[in-house]
C-alpha cells in the first residue's frame, strides 16, 4: 500500500499542466484540417506552409499585396546567371534566443536540397549554398532561374545550433516516416513562438516580443484548433469559442451573416477552375474515329454552349469570378486582354459544330471530383445539361477526389474539370511549366491529355531561364494568349475564399487563401 | 483445455489473416495517395519517384505478402500523413478514445440500470412510461444527429459546455488526461452523453426484460412467501441474477465503443483513433487505414476469446472432449 501511495504521489509530481493561452486577444481560428508537421521541409501541404510561416521567417516574403519585399535577406543581386548573393539581416534572433547568421541559412538550404527533403523541388533550382561572412551567403543554381525569389518566400529560416542540439539537420520526410524534433517543435524568427502543439486539438502560438519587425498586429496570442466537421466548426464560432473560421462551408454563410456580431468575408481566390480537353488520337466514347477535340472549331462551340454568367449566380452565389485564362489576376503574367471568356451563344456553338462536321453533335465523357472544388458536381451537371442544347452529350461520371485524380493522372478521361492555384510561386511560369507544355517528363506533369504545341514548348523553356523580368511576362502573355486563341483548355471561374470570424476581428483576406495573424487586429 | 486454447488461437490467427486481407485489398480501391501528396506542378518523375518510395509501384500480390510480413514482424508501417510510425501514432491517440469510452459506459451502466429495474417493478409509472419511449428515441437517432443537437443545444444556445476537443490535458507521461481539469471533464460530458446513449437504452432494455424474466420464476415468489424484505429480494435476489447477461453484452460492447466511436469524435473533434481514422480516409492514409481495421479484428477476436475461454470456465458442457 505504501509503495502504491508512493508510486501515486510520484505521478503526480510530474504531472505538467500543457500551455494554455490567456484570453487578452488571443486569436483563436480553426479550419477543417491540421498541420501536418512543424518541420518546414517534412511536407509538401500549402495549408501547412501557411500556418509554420507565423513561426518561421523566410529571405523574401509577402507584403499585405502578396508583392515580395525583403525579410531575413536585406538585399540581394545576380552575380552570375548561376551565383545569387544575399546579404542578411543583423540583430535578428531566434524564438530560444540563438542570434541569426550565414550559417543558419546555410544550414537550412542545405536541409532543404538535401535529397532525403519532402519538398526538395520547392528549389529544384538551387544545388548549392556558400558562406561568404557571417551576413552574407550565395546560392549556386543550376542554371538561370528567374523565380527563385518566389521559390525562396516559401523556404523558413532554421536555427543550425537548435538543429544541431535536438539531432534535426536532416530534414523529416512524411513519405519515409523520418522524424525529428522539428517535427513537432518549431524554432524561428517570427511573429509568433509555438508555445505547444498536440496534433488534431491544438497549436498555442505566444507574440514574439523581440521580433526584428515592427509589428502591425495587436494581438497577445494566437490558438488554431483544427475542427474536421463542418458543423461542429460553425458551432464552435456561433458559441463563441472560436473568433474565426477558415474556410466556412458554402450552406453556412447566409446563417453565419445574419447573427449578430458575426461577418462573413468573401473574395475571389488564386484558384482558377476550368476542363481539360484530350488532345487524343480517340475519345474514349468514339473508339475508331477521330476525336473531334482536335478541332478548334468543336472547342470553340464547347465553350460558347457554357453559360458561365448562370453558374456563377446560381450555383456560385455571386461569389466566383468568371475567366478567360488559367491564372487569377495577382498572379505573374495575368493579362486583361486575353482573360475573356467566350460569350454565351447556343445559336454560334450549333453553327460552329456543324462547320466542324459534327452538325449532330457527338458523345464525350466529361469528368467531375465530388469533394475537391466548390460545387464541383452541380457544375458539371450544369455544363453537361447545357453541351445537351447544342447536341453534345456528355457522359457525365463524378467521384471522390481520392480515386479521381489518378485516374486523371493515367488520361482516362476526354473531358475533366481541374483547379489550378498557381502556388506558392504566385507565378505563370507554374501553369505553362506544368499544364501547356508538352509531357516530358521534365515538363508538363499535370499535362496528361496528350495536349502539344511547339510554340509553348519553345516560349516555356526560353522563359525557365530569361532573367529580363519584361521580356520573360511577355512570353508567358504570349503562351497564354496561344492558349485562349487556341481554347486549349476552358476556364470556368476563379473560386472565392470565404472565411466568417467575429466582429472583433480585423483580418485581411489573401487569394492565396493563406491565414496571416500578423496583420490582425483584434477589438 | 490446452487444446481448446489453441484450436481457439489458430481460429483466431485465421480471421486476423483474413481481416488483413480485406483492409490490404480494400484500401488499393480508395484511391491513390500520390495524388494527394505532390506539390501542385510536379512533373511524372516526381510522382513516379514518390509512387516507388511508398513501395505502390510493385505487384498488388508483392505488396500484400510484404505487407503481411511487416506486420508478422510488428512493424504497421509509416502514416503518409503524420511521418510517424503507425504503431506509435495508434498508441499516443488510445488514451482519448479509452477516456471517452470509460465514462460513456460508467455513464450507460449507472443511468441503465437503475431505469432498467424501475420499468421492470413500475411499468405503469410516469417515469417509466417516459424512459420506455426515450429510449425508442435513443436506439433509433444515429449518433451524429444526437452530437449536433447536444452541441446546438448546450454550446450554441446555452453556452455551458464546449462544442469541440478535449480542453485543457494533463501530462502524465505515458498518459495524456482530461480527467484532472475542470475544461477536460467539462469537455467530455457532451460527447460521453453522445456515445453512451446507444449502449444506456440497450442495457436499460436488456435490465428491464431480464429482471421481469427473473421475478416471476419460482425462488423469487418463494422468497416473497418467505416474507422476505422487498429490498433484499430486488436487489439481492432478482438483480444479481438479472445482470448476468449485462455483463457479457457491456464487455462486447466496450469493444463496439472503441472501435466505433468514430462518428462521436470526429462530430466533437475528439483526437482520439476514431478521428485518426477519418482523417485518414479522406487523404488518404493508407496505413493508418490498414493498421487501425487490424486493431479492431484484433480487438474482437481477443475479446471473444476471452468470453469464449471464460463461458467454459463457467459452463462445464462447453469443455468437450
Amino acid at each position: 500500500m505504501k509503495t502504491y501511495i508512493k508510486t501515486l504521489l510520484a505521478g503526480l509530481a510530474v504531472m505538467v499542466p500543457l500551455a494554455t493561452p490567456s484570453l487578452a486577444n488571443t486569436l483563436r481560428w480553426s479550419s477543417a484540417g491540421d498541420v501536418i508537421s512543424y518541420d518546414p521541409n517534412a511536407q509538401v501541404d500549402s495549408f501547412t506552409q501557411s500556418v509554420q510561416h507565423m513561426v518561421f521567417d523566410p529571405l523574401v516574403r509577402r507584403n499585405n499585396d502578396l508583392v515580395l519585399e525583403p525579410a531575413l535577406a536585406t538585399s540581394w543581386e545576380v552575380i552570375e546567371p548561376n551565383r545569387w548573393r544575399f546579404k542578411l539581416r543583423q540583430g535578428v534572433k531566434f524564438h530560444e534566443g540563438q542570434p541569426f547568421n550565414a550559417d543558419d541559412v546555410v544550414a537550412t538550404i542545405q536541409r532543404q536540397i538535401d535529397p532525403g527533403a519532402r519538398n526538395r523541388e520547392n528549389l529544384s533550382a538551387v544545388v548549392g549554398v556558400e558562406k561568404v561572412d557571417d551576413y552574407t551567403v550565395d546560392l549556386i543554381l543550376r542554371g538561370p532561374y528567374p523565380l527563385l525569389l518566389n521559390d525562396l518566400a516559401a523556404i523558413y529560416m532554421m536555427s543550425k545550433s537548435w538543429m544541431e542540439a535536438h539531432d534535426a539537420l536532416k530534414p523529416g520526410n512524411n513519405t519515409t516516416g523520418v522524424t525529428t524534433y522539428a517535427s513537432n517543435h518549431a524554432n524561428g524568427t517570427g511573429a509568433f513562438k509555438l508555445m505547444s502543439y498536440e496534433p488534431d486539438s491544438r497549436s498555442v502560438f505566444a507574440v514574439n516580443e523581440n521580433w526584428w519587425d515592427k509589428p502591425q498586429h495587436n494581438l497577445t496570442a494566437v490558438e488554431f484548433r483544427p475542427i474536421a466537421s463542418d458543423a461542429t466548426r460553425v458551432a464552435a464560432l456561433l458559441s463563441g469559442e472560436l473568433d474565426m473560421i477558415a474556410p466556412v462551408p458554402l450552406q453556412d454563410i447566409d446563417r453565419i451573416s445574419n447573427t449578430e456580431g458575426l461577418k462573413v468575408m468573401e473574395n475571389p481566390a488564386l484558384r482558377e477552375i476550368f476542363l481539360v480537353f484530350s488532345f487524343r488520337p480517340e475519345l474514349h466514347t468514339m473508339p475508331g474515329k477521330p476525336n473531334p477535340l482536335l478541332e478548334l472549331k468543336v472547342r470553340q462551340a464547347l465553350w460558347h454552349a457554357i453559360d458561365v454568367n448562370t453558374i456563377q449566380k446560381r450555383l456560385m452565389r455571386g461569389k466566383s469570378r468568371v475567366s478567360g485564362m488559367l491564372v487569377a489576376p495577382a498572379v505573374t503574367g495575368y493579362d486583361k486582354s486575353i482573360d475573356v471568356p467566350l460569350p454565351y451563344d447556343v445559336d454560334k456553338a450549333k453553327s460552329l459544330l456543324a462547320e466542324a462536321g459534327y452538325p449532330d453533335g457527338f458523345k464525350v465523357q466529361l469528368a467531375c471530383p465530388n469533394d475537391r472544388y466548390i460545387a464541383d458536381e452541380q457544375i458539371c451537371l450544369a455544363i453537361a445539361s447545357m453541351w445537351a442544347k447544342v447536341g453534345v452529350q456528355a457522359e457525365l461520371s463524378t467521384e471522390s477526389k481520392t480515386t479521381y485524380f489518378p485516374r486523371t493522372d493515367k488520361g482516362e478521361f476526354d473531358v475533366f474539370m481541374l483547379g489550378w492555384a498557381s502556388l506558392p510561386p504566385m507565378d505563370g511560369y507554374s501553369v505553362l511549366q506544368a499544364l501547356l507544355a508538352t509531357n516530358d517528363g521534365e515538363f508538363g506533369g499535370s499535362n496528361t491529355n496528350g495536349l502539344s504545341n511547339a510554340k509553348i514548348d519553345e516560349l516555356a523553356r526560353s522563359a525557365s531561364v530569361e532573367l529580363d523580368e519584361t521580356k520573360r511576362v511577355e512570353m508567358l502573355k504570349e503562351a497564354f494568349r496561344i492558349t485562349h486563341d487556341q481554347v486549349l483548355y476552358l476556364p470556368l471561374h476563379q473560386q472565392p475564399v470565404a472565411w466568417a470570424m467575429s466582429n472583433k476581428v480585423d483580418i485581411p483576406q489573401f487569394p492565396d487563401e493563406y491565414v496571416r495573424p500578423w496583420f490582425a487586429q483584434m477589438k | 483445455m490446452i487444446r481448446i486454447l489453441s484450436v481457439r488461437l489458430l481460429q483466431a490467427l485465421l480471421v486476423m489473416l483474413a481481416v488483413t486481407a480485406i483492409a490490404f485489398i480494400m484500401f488499393r480501391f480508395v484511391g491513390d495517395p500520390v495524388a494527394a501528396m505532390v506539390r501542385e506542378g510536379a512533373t511524372q518523375a516526381e510522382k513516379d519517384a514518390l509512387r516507388a518510395t511508398l513501395g505502390l509501384d510493385k505487384p498488388l500480390v508483392l505488396q500484400f505478402i510484404e505487407f503481411v510480413g511487416r506486420v508478422l514482424r510488428g512493424d504497421l508501417g509509416t502514416s503518409f500523413r503524420y511521418q510517424q510510425p503507425v504503431a506509435s501514432l495508434l498508441m499516443s491517440r488510445l488514451p482519448a478514445t479509452l477516456e471517452l469510452v470509460i465514462i460513456a459506459t460508467v455513464m450507460a451502466l449507472a443511468i441503465g440500470i437503475p431505469l432498467g429495474v424501475l420499468c421492470a417493478l413500475k411499468p405503469q409509472a410516469v417515469l417509466s412510461r417516459l424512459t420506455q419511449s426515450m429510449t425508442l428515441v435513443g436506439i433509433s437517432m444515429p449518433t451524429f444527429v444526437t452530437g449536433l443537437l447536444l452541441i446546438l443545444i448546450f454550446a450554441v444556445n446555452l453556452r455551458w459546455l464546449p462544442s469541440s476537443g478535449r480542453g485543457d490535458l494533463v501530462d502524465l507521461g505515458f498518459w495524456q488526461s482530461g480527467f484532472l481539469t475542470a475544461s477536460g471533464l467539462k469537455s467530455l460530458i457532451l460527447p460521453s452523453i453522445t456515445l453512451a446513449l446507444f449502449q444506456l437504452t440497450l442495457i436499460m432494455r436488456l435490465v428491464r426484460s431480464e429482471m421481469i424474466d427473473v421475478l416471476s420464476s419460482d425462488y423469487i415468489r418463494f422468497a416473497f412467501a418467505r416474507g422476505l424484505p422487498r429490498s433484499y429480494i430486488y436487489g439481492r435476489l432478482a438483480l444479481r441474477n438479472a445482470l448476468m447477461p449485462v455483463v457479457t453484452v457491456t464487455g462486447l460492447q466496450i469493444g463496439q465503443l472503441i472501435a466505433f466511436a468514430i462518428v462521436t469524435e470526429t462530430v466533437f473533434q475528439w483526437p482520439g483513433m476514431g478521428l485518426l481514422f477519418t482523417n485518414a480516409v479522406g487523404y488518404p492514409d493508407v496505413p493508418v487505414l490498414a493498421a487501425y481495421l487490424l486493431f479492431v479484428g484484433f480487438l474482437f477476436v481477443l475479446i471473444n476469446m476471452i468470453v469464449d475461454v471464460l463461458y467454459t470456465f463457467i459452463d462445464p458442457r462447453l469443455r468437450t472432449k
